[in-house]
């Protein structure tokens, strides 16, 4: 059994995990997920892309959760369905990724503005091992733990 | 007034709600009922334009063909338009941009859908590079969850609470109820949605549009085809937006699993649904203050704040003000939904903003019977959908 990414060259795994966009070698404009063909800046006729990991942290745009089980293609995790929660990333590139929130944090961890950063977890499990994606962790601030 | 108006000769729609039917069906007795309306025989009508269903195999793709089919061919030119949430704005634009032309005088428009039941999934088979698939694959990210983003935002900064979500689908039950082509016509609490199960939260199972089948057909005219056939005083429309974004689209748009980056080429003045109105207004030279009434696409409840304020109705961040205040309600300084909204309706995606003209029409010719916004001279109305689609429609009389 091995560990392979839900979907490929989207994001690097190891220690410190980030997501892998493109940035238009021509107007340096980042895309992600990755692009390839032609720069979608209207000002640009760039056709040539390099791959560029962007910043593992980011703040929250906003967040939500899915109480039911999302039709297919997902594939749960569980049986019975566990939900999971959602967050989308404000990243310093410009831009906004959305992404599941971390095994163990729900909507009461997050709020608008706040640090998060990048980890990579198990999305679900087939033939093969378990199969990653990134997620969105919350950032918790020194001494906050303590304090509850 | 303008030289770029058209006479909305008739209006018609095939109620809402779970019928069990083939939308031809649906489409046909729309279409009926708008000729019936307008006076206007089939035979007289010499261009149809469908809104495509994708849900409904090959006779949904020629959707224009199918309904001319259905009516009996009369050798009438045909179209048919696919632009999501926003397909029957765009074949609405495609007839009057025909009329402005000069190449036809009388067009029928309709839209038509049978919605499976629960969450809108996509289409079939694996599709790597399909946004609308990965991001089900991947993420697990349905419709709600988008709606539920949105509705946080408001939460998080302008302080909108879950009551207020709960206070619009209040609002727009009861405007439904005495609205003969709504689905749902009965009052609902505050306590109802707050108990209702939580889909996304923050959003209540009450506070998202189901699914529906349903129909709607509009009968459009040049201006002096209406004279000339005496429909006097027509309801005109003035302008019909089908804008596309600006580069780069800053804010999180269903179904994509990230927004463009504002690094290099910075964001915009206006976002996307912004730009969707304004251009409206541009068009017709109407001024937001002039609107009576809106029809907006209430997917969810906090979706139809988002719209007043994209509307340019109030400044961002009051629409909570409003809908307390009791303004969005019938009877209020600015009625939104008086239809009763895709709260009362549930979703039939090619029909839904030919529904909104349908409604709009009815109310400034003062037939809204039960929900009459009393004295609305001008309605506005406005959606969006998936892939860069979005529609505003403004008409008067």
């Amino acid at each position: 059994m091995t560990v392979t990414p839900a979907v490929e060259g989207w994001f690097t795994t190891g220690p410190d995990p980030a997501l892998v966009g493109s940035r238009c070698v021509t107007c340096g404009t980042v895309f992600f997920p990755r692009t390839a063909g032609f720069c979608r800046n209207p000002a640009c006729d760039g056709e040539t892309f390099e791959d560029t990991e962007l910043s593992r942290h980011g703040t929250v745009w906003s967040y939500t959760d899915a109480q039911y089980q999302p039709p297919p293609p997902y594939i749960p995790r569980s049986e019975p369905y566990e939900p999971f929660a959602l967050a989308a990333v404000e990243l310093p590139e410009g831009l906004v990724v959305l992404g599941q929130v971390a095994d163990g944090y729900g909507v009461g961890d997050l709020r608008v503005g706040a640090e998060v950063e990048l980890v990579v977890e198990t999305l679900y499990v087939d033939e093969t091992g378990d199969r990653t994606i990134w997620r969105w962790k919350p950032v918790t601030e020194m001494g906050e733990e303590t304090d509850q | 007034m303008s030289a770029h108006d058209v006479a909305v000769a008739g209006v018609g729609m095939h109620p809402w709600g779970k019928w069990g039917k083939n939308f031809v069906t649906y489409g046909v007795h729309a279409a009926r009922a708008a000729l019936a309306d307008s006076g206007i025989a089939w035979p007289d009508v010499d261009l149809v334009v469908g809104g495509e269903t994708v849900r409904n195999g090959y006779g949904g793709y020629v959707a224009g063909a199918t309904f001319a089919q259905a009516l009996g061919w009369n050798g009438a030119r045909v179209a048919t338009s696919y632009a999501a949430c926003a397909t029957g704005a765009q074949a609405l634009d495609t007839a009057r941009a025909r009329i402005l032309a000069g190449m036809c005088e009388v067009a029928l428009v309709v839209g038509a859908d049978t919605t499976p039941k629960g969450f809108l999934a996509p289409n079939a088979g694996e599709r790597w590079d399909d946004p609308d698939w990965l991001r089900f694959r991947l993420l697990g990210m349905t419709n709600p969850a988008y709606f539920a983003l949105y509705a946080r935002r408001r939460m998080d900064l302008y302080g909108a609470t879950q009551e207020d979500f709960a206070r619009v689908k209040v609002k727009n039950a009861k405007h439904g109820l005495e609205n003969p082509n709504a689905r749902y016509r009965k009052e609902v609490s505050v306590e109802d949605v707050l108990t209702s199960a939580v889909v996304s939260d923050p959003l209540h199972l009450l506070d998202i549009c189901a699914t529906s089948d349903g129909a709607a057909a509009v009968v459009l005219t040049s201006v002096e085809y209406a004279q000339k056939h005496g429909l006097a005083g027509p309801v005109r429309i003035n302008a019909i937006s089908t804008v596309t974004p600006t580069f780069p689209n800053t804010v999180m748009d269903m179904p994509n699993l990230s927004t463009d980056s504002s690094l290099v080429v910075g964001a915009p003045e206006h976002t996307f649904k912004e730009s969707i109105a304004l251009a409206a207004y541009e068009e017709a030279g109407i001024d937001p203050a002039d609107v009576g009434v809106a029809e907006v696409y209430d997917l969810s409840t906090a979706l139809e704040l988002d719209w007043i304020e994209d509307l340019a109705l109030c400044k961002r961040g009051e629409a909570e003000s409003l809908l307390r205040a009791g303004d969005t309600t019938l009877g209020g300084r600015i009625p939104v939904n008086p239809s009763g909204g895709l709260a009362c309706f549930g979703e039939a995606v090619p029909a839904q903003a030919l529904a909104q003209v349908c409604e709009i029409t009815w109310q400034l010719r003062g037939q809204a019977t039960g929900r009459q916004v009393e004295g609305a001279r001008v309605g506005i109305t406005a959606n969006q959908g998936l892939f860069g689609h979005g529609s505003s429609v403004l008409l008067s009389r």
